[in-house]
Formats: C-alpha cells, structure tokens, sequence
C-alpha cells in the first residue's frame, strides 16, 4: 500500500471528525436567557467515529474499490442500447401516457380523500416541473427564481376573486398570462446574460417578489396572506354545501346525490389532472416545433447556434415566457386548492425543489420529469418518519446526481449519429 | 446638523456590515476567479463558523473561562478550522468531480450542497434563532446630549480592524507567498499552470480553504454583532456577499472589498431613510442594475468568449 494513500486517507478521517464532531457532538440549548451546551446522544458519537473510520477506509482502499467498481456489470443493462426508431417510440410513449391518464382518470374514486388531495399537489408540481423543464431543460436557463411566476398565477388569482370577485376559470388565463407577462418583461433584460449570472438574478428577483408580497400589507395581506378564495366551479355548479353566489345552482342539488365534500376534492383533482395533460402536450408539441428544436440548439452551442441565423434573445424569451405561462397555471390551481395563500408559499426553497425535480427526472424528458414529481412529493408523505431529512436528502440527491447522472434518471434520448474512433 | 450626524451614523453602520461582506465575498471571488463557478454553499459554510465560534465560546463559558481575549481567539481559531474544513471537504466531494462539465452542472451541484448543509445544522442544532452573545459591550459617543448622538461600538471597531488585517494578511499572502502566486498564475491560465508544474488541485483546495477561513471570521463577527443566529441566515448573507463581488467585479480582491463596503452602506442608507424591510430589495435590485449594465463590475476585467 503506497504511504501517501495511508497519509491522505488519514488526513481524510480527521477532515471528517472536524466537520462532523462540533456540530453534531454538541447541541446548543435556551435555558432561560442563556445558551448552554449538552452533549449529545452516546448513538450520535459513536456514529460520527463510525462515519470517520468509513471514509478512512475507503480512502485507504480507494483504487481497490474502483477497480472492482469499474468490473462490476452496468446497473442498467439498456445505458448502451441504439435508441428506438423516432416513430416506433412516439407511440409506445402515447400509449403509456394514454394508459396512465386513463388510471389516473378512474383512480379518485376508489381512493380516500387524503390521497386525493395529496395527488392534485402532485399534480401541481408536475405543471410545474413541466413548466421549468421547458426553461432549463431544454432551453438551458437555470431560473432559481421559478417560484415568482407561481407566486404571480396564486396572487393573481386572490386578488382577482378578493376585490373583482372574479371567477376560478376567469382568473386561470388572467393568471397564466400575468405571469407569462412578467417572465417576458423580466426575461427582456436579463436573458443576456451568461448562464450563471442569469441563475443569480432570477434567485434576486424572486425574492424580491417574495419581498414585496410580504411587505405591501395593504394590497396582499402582508404576511398573513388571503383567505376565502373560492372554489372553481362546473357550469356553474358550486361544490359546497350551500350556494354561496347568487345565480350558482350547487352541484348535489342539480344531480339529486346526497353532499359529500370528497366532490369539491375530486373535482379539484380531475381540473388539475386536465391542466397537467394539457401542459404536458402543449410542451410535447412546442418540442418538436422549430422553436422547441432552436431551444435545444441553443443551449448545446450558443455560438453555433447563432451563426446559424437563430436570434439569442427571441428564442430564450419564448422558453422563458412559456415556462412562466405554465407556473401561473400552477399557481392558480394552487390558489384555488389551498383557499388560502401568503408568502410563505413561495419562498427560495419550493424554487429549489422544482429544480430537483427536474435534474431528478433527467433534463428536456417529460417522463423522467413527472415520474420524479411523483417521487419526490409522495415518497416523504410515505416515510413521515423521515420527513424532517426530506430537504437533507434532496440536497445530497442533488450533488450526487451532478456527480455520477447528470443527464438524470430518464435523460431524453434523440438519434444521433458519434463519431467512433478506429481502434 | 442632526441630518449630517444621522447621515454619519448611518455610514458607519453601513461600513461595518460591509466589510463583513466583503470578507465572505472574498470566497466567492478567489473561487470564481480560479475555476469559474458560483460557489453557492459559501453562504452555508459562514454559518456553520458561525455555530462554530458559538459552541466554542459557550464551550468555554462552561469551563470557567471568561478572559475576553482568550474567548474570542480560541472561537475564532475553531471557527476557522472547521469552516475550512468544510469548504476543503465541500470542494472534493461536490465540485471537484463535476468540474470542466456543462457550466450548470457545478452549479447545481453548489445548490444541493447549499441545502444538504442548511439541512444538517438544523438537524443537528435545531431551526430557531439561538442568542448570541455580544461578549464585547459599549462604545463611543459622539455629540451634545440633548440631540442626535453617534454611537460607534467597541464590537463596530473590533468588527473594522479585524477586517482590516485579514485583508491586509490576504493582500501579502497573495502577492508574496508561493501558494499566492501559485494561485494567481492559476487564475490567470489553469492549464497553463499546470503544465508548468503547478499542482492545481491543491490550489483549487488552498482558494475554497483561504475563502472559508474568511468567513468563518465573518461568521464569527457578525453573530456578535447580531446578537443571534439561525442555519439559514447564511443563504441571505450568501446572496448579498456574492452581490458584493459582482459589484466590484467578481474574481477581484480589491472588488470584492470595495464591492462589500459599497453594498453595506447602500443597505443601511436605505434602512435608514426609507424602511429596514426594503434593504433586501435594494441589494438585488443593485444586483441585478449591475449584472445589466456593467457585468464585469467596477474593478473586473471583460470576459471574452473564446471558440
């Protein structure tokens, strides 16, 4: 074993106790006014030691452990398949989409209303993982502030209804459009601007918006936000008990079926459910449309792309703009879900999660995407017990998809011809 | 007269905050000057100094030993070796091997990390503000007694001249020393160096190293300053930091000074005259006038795409 493995893995091991010991070896407790100091829990030690003697070893044997690594079979034996003939493919996926509207059409019936609800949520997000998809995924553009225009859809929405008493199916093109409408002024400057700067001020902007929610209590509520925001309505038909607008029949009455309060829930569902196959289309389509082709263009070779006559900005603003058009979709049915919104929504953190959706799902694949929404918001629900690490996973699920997929779980796959070397 | 002496308090807090920031933006600087990305977590590893410093000074508190000086040495002194620590570790397990990749796939990266390290303090210290402790206390007052009086704080003068001689140390350290050199004919050219015999890797390491060692003293000066703490009031000061080396133009040391002390005083000029709640507005807006219209910032160089 050569001596500077040993030095490094050893030098790795005391990095390891340094980072971990402080922070996790001692907890900081109020009593009183004072802070004072506890150690923590015998586990916590003997499994931050455990954790330090792991690295050392690994570092200790790391080529060993390469080597066997790089022998081991490829854990997804289709990695190196041609991809399928462009046609044939289309229709396995139509089929499997149509297959899975159809379930999930059926599905609320038989299940209990908490899983309902949970499911319009998933919903949302995939609207939204859609909606962000187009702008990074395809496009390229890292948008850390994708949360704003959702924030716009719900606002939009509340306010609409709070002070026009608009309706829920006035106020969803009002919103998607006011939204689509802030990504097209915001987009106009700032789509110059290199990638990462770009990620930056997207973030600022969205906090700013959050900002500004919080503080013109005059308009928005403040930080408590608006409440009583009504439920969408079919024809006319209201879901509640009793009717609440003049001229509104209730739909129990109309249809001679005792109440239930699971229809509003349902109904809620079947609306974002029709929304989401709609995003998902519309964007199915736009992909194989020359603009889509110009996004994908553009964000493998910016330079090439533009010698080749296409116009930077046009093309960046159209992902932007209908990336945001989506995400007030979303923030409309969000509104109209919850009945209830404030900037708490709408904080850095749900920007992020969508994000990890989309790396998640595998960048510019719309299946990848929407199975990872799935994943991502029923999973925690699943393992409450693991509920508070949610975000901690996130985060290391992020830097190692970076590090080992970046191309994600389900990376679209076009034909394309490599050049093979001759050996 | 009142107004001027309004005005000159606002300065001088203005001053303070911002020459912490211009100490956490050093990170992001040296970091972007070297390898080209946004070290997102930076923010995180301020914090974690920050808890750092405060377990090590109720750690000490608890043993009986109160002598100021000692106090804050030995919290600077762990504050610094776990931060740089971190950012050592950040480094390998998180940028090195997603680095020369797409320039979103760092980045991403950098977020995730940025989140996993919120996360892990808050598992571990919880998520509610915990007290700090001012340590130093009093100050100077200026003025006649019956109107406006400035107040300058002995933790507002400790906060200045410690800035002061990190930047000083930096300054030397990155004109004089090998590894400063090293670092600068990395930044200048990366292959380049490496092909003249410079191992890059360790000093790609030494930048993310030098840069968490900066924060962790902000990280130190600004608990005490504020008098609490939280695992999430690294993400905000992250952001400004990072708009502080935009500002002087990111990849800049002297940028990165100029750009923080530029930063503070625009923040607390506005919490000043117009309202405390809009400070934050005012830097992104800054921030993104700046990216706009000067994206290479008051000091930096263009940026040319080569193909």
């Amino acid at each position: 074993m050569p001596a500077h493995n040993l030095k490094h893995a050893l030098f790795c091991a005391v990095v390891t106790l340094i980072i971990a010991f402080p922070i996790l070896g001692f907890n900081l407790v109020a009593s009183g006014t004072d802070i004072v100091l506890e150690g923590a829990k015998t586990q916590t030690m003997i499994s931050v030691v455990l954790a330090a003697i792991v690295v050392f070893l690994f570092q200790l044997f790391r080529d060993h452990i390469m080597a066997l690594l790089g022998k081991a079979p490829a854990l997804n034996p289709l990695a190196n398949r041609e991809p399928m003939e462009q046609s044939k493919r289309l229709k396995l996926e139509s089929t499997f989409l149509t297959l899975i509207i159809i379930g999930a059409l059926i599905w609320p019936f038989f299940v209990s209303r908490g899983s309902v609800d949970l499911a319009t949520l998933v919903l949302i997000y995939i609207m939204l993982a859609l909606g962000l998809n187009v702008v990074v995924g395809l496009a390229g553009l890292l948008d850390l502030g994708y949360v704003a225009f959702y924030a716009v859809g719900a606002y939009t929405f509340a306010l609409l209804s709070q002070y026009l008493g608009l309706s829920f199916w006035m106020a969803l093109p009002i919103g998607a459009l006011l939204a689509a409408l802030f990504g097209l002024v915001l987009g106009f400057p700032v789509l110059r601007l290199r990638g990462d700067y770009l990620a930056i001020v997207t973030l600022g902007f969205g906090e700013i918006i959050r900002i500004l929610l919080n503080n013109m209590t005059n308009l928005t509520g403040g930080p408590n936000g608006i409440g009583g925001i009504p439920d969408p309505t079919l024809f006319g038909m209201e879901f509640g008990r009793r009717v609440k607008e003049e001229g509104n029949t209730s739909f129990h009455e109309t249809f001679g079926i005792a109440y239930s309060s699971e229809h509003k829930i349902i109904f809620l569902y079947l609306i974002a459910l029709v929304l989401a196959v709609i995003t998902a289309l519309v964007i199915r389509r736009l992909m194989r449309m020359p603009v889509g082709r110009a996004w994908e263009a553009l964000r493998e070779d910016e330079i090439a792309a533009r010698s080749l006559g296409l116009s930077r900005t046009g093309v960046k603003l159209s992902a932007f703009t209908i990336g945001a058009f989506f995400a007030g979709f979303a923030g409309t049915v969000f509104a109209s879900k919850q009945g209830f919104i404030s900037p708490e929504s709408f904080v850095f953190l749900e920007s992020a999660i969508i994000l990890a959706i989309v790396v998640l799902g595998g960048m510019g694949s719309q299946i990848g995407v929407i199975l990872a929404a799935i994943a991502v918001t029923v999973l925690p629900e699943l393992a409450r017990e693991f509920s508070e690490y949610r975000m901690l996973i996130f985060g290391a699920a992020m830097v190692l998809m970076m590090v080992w997929r970046p191309q994600g779980l389900m990376p679209m796959r076009r034909i394309h011809i490599e050049l093979k070397s001759q050996e | 007269m009142q107004d001027l002496l309004y005005f000159s308090q606002q300065l001088i807090n203005g001053l303070t905050i911002g020459s912490t920031y211009a100490l956490i933006a050093i990170g992001y600087t040296m970091v972007y000057g070297i390898i080209g990305m946004i070290n997102f977590a930076h923010g995180e590893i301020y914090m974690i100094g920050a808890y750092t410093a405060l377990i090590a000074i109720t750690g000490l508190a608890a043993l009986g030993i109160a002598w100021l000086p000692l106090v804050l040495i030995v919290a600077l002194v762990c504050a610094m070796i776990v931060s740089s620590s971190m950012g050592w570790a950040v480094e390998r397990v998180a940028y090195r091997p997603v680095r020369g990749r797409h320039r979103l796939i760092p980045l991403i990266s950098a977020i995730g990390m940025s989140i996993f390290l919120q996360n892990y303090v808050h598992l571990a210290q919880g998520s509610r503000n915990i007290g700090f402790p001012a340590l130093i206390e009093g100050g100077f007052r200026f003025g006649a007694a019956d109107s406006f009086q400035i107040s300058i704080s002995y933790i507002q003068i400790t906060i200045f001249l410690t800035t002061l001689v990190c930047m000083t140390l930096l300054s030397l350290f990155i004109s004089r020393s090998r590894i400063g050199r090293a670092c600068r004919a990395v930044s200048q050219d990366l292959g380049m160096a490496n092909l003249l015999g410079i191992d890059t890797n360790r000093i790609i390491s030494a930048t993310f190293v030098i840069g968490a060692a900066l924060a962790a003293v902000a990280g130190l000066l600004l608990g005490m300053y504020y008098g609490s703490i939280d695992p999430l009031f690294g993400f905000i000061a992250g952001l400004k930091a990072f708009t502080a080396a935009v500002l002087g133009g990111i990849g800049s040391i002297p940028g990165a000074m100029l750009g923080g002390l530029i930063l503070g005083v625009a923040e607390s000029m506005t919490s000043g005259y117009l309202s405390g709640e809009y400070k934050d507005v005012v830097s992104f807006g800054l921030l993104i006038l700046i990216l706009l219209f000067k994206p290479t910032g008051l000091l930096g160089k263009p940026e040319v795409e080569k193909i």
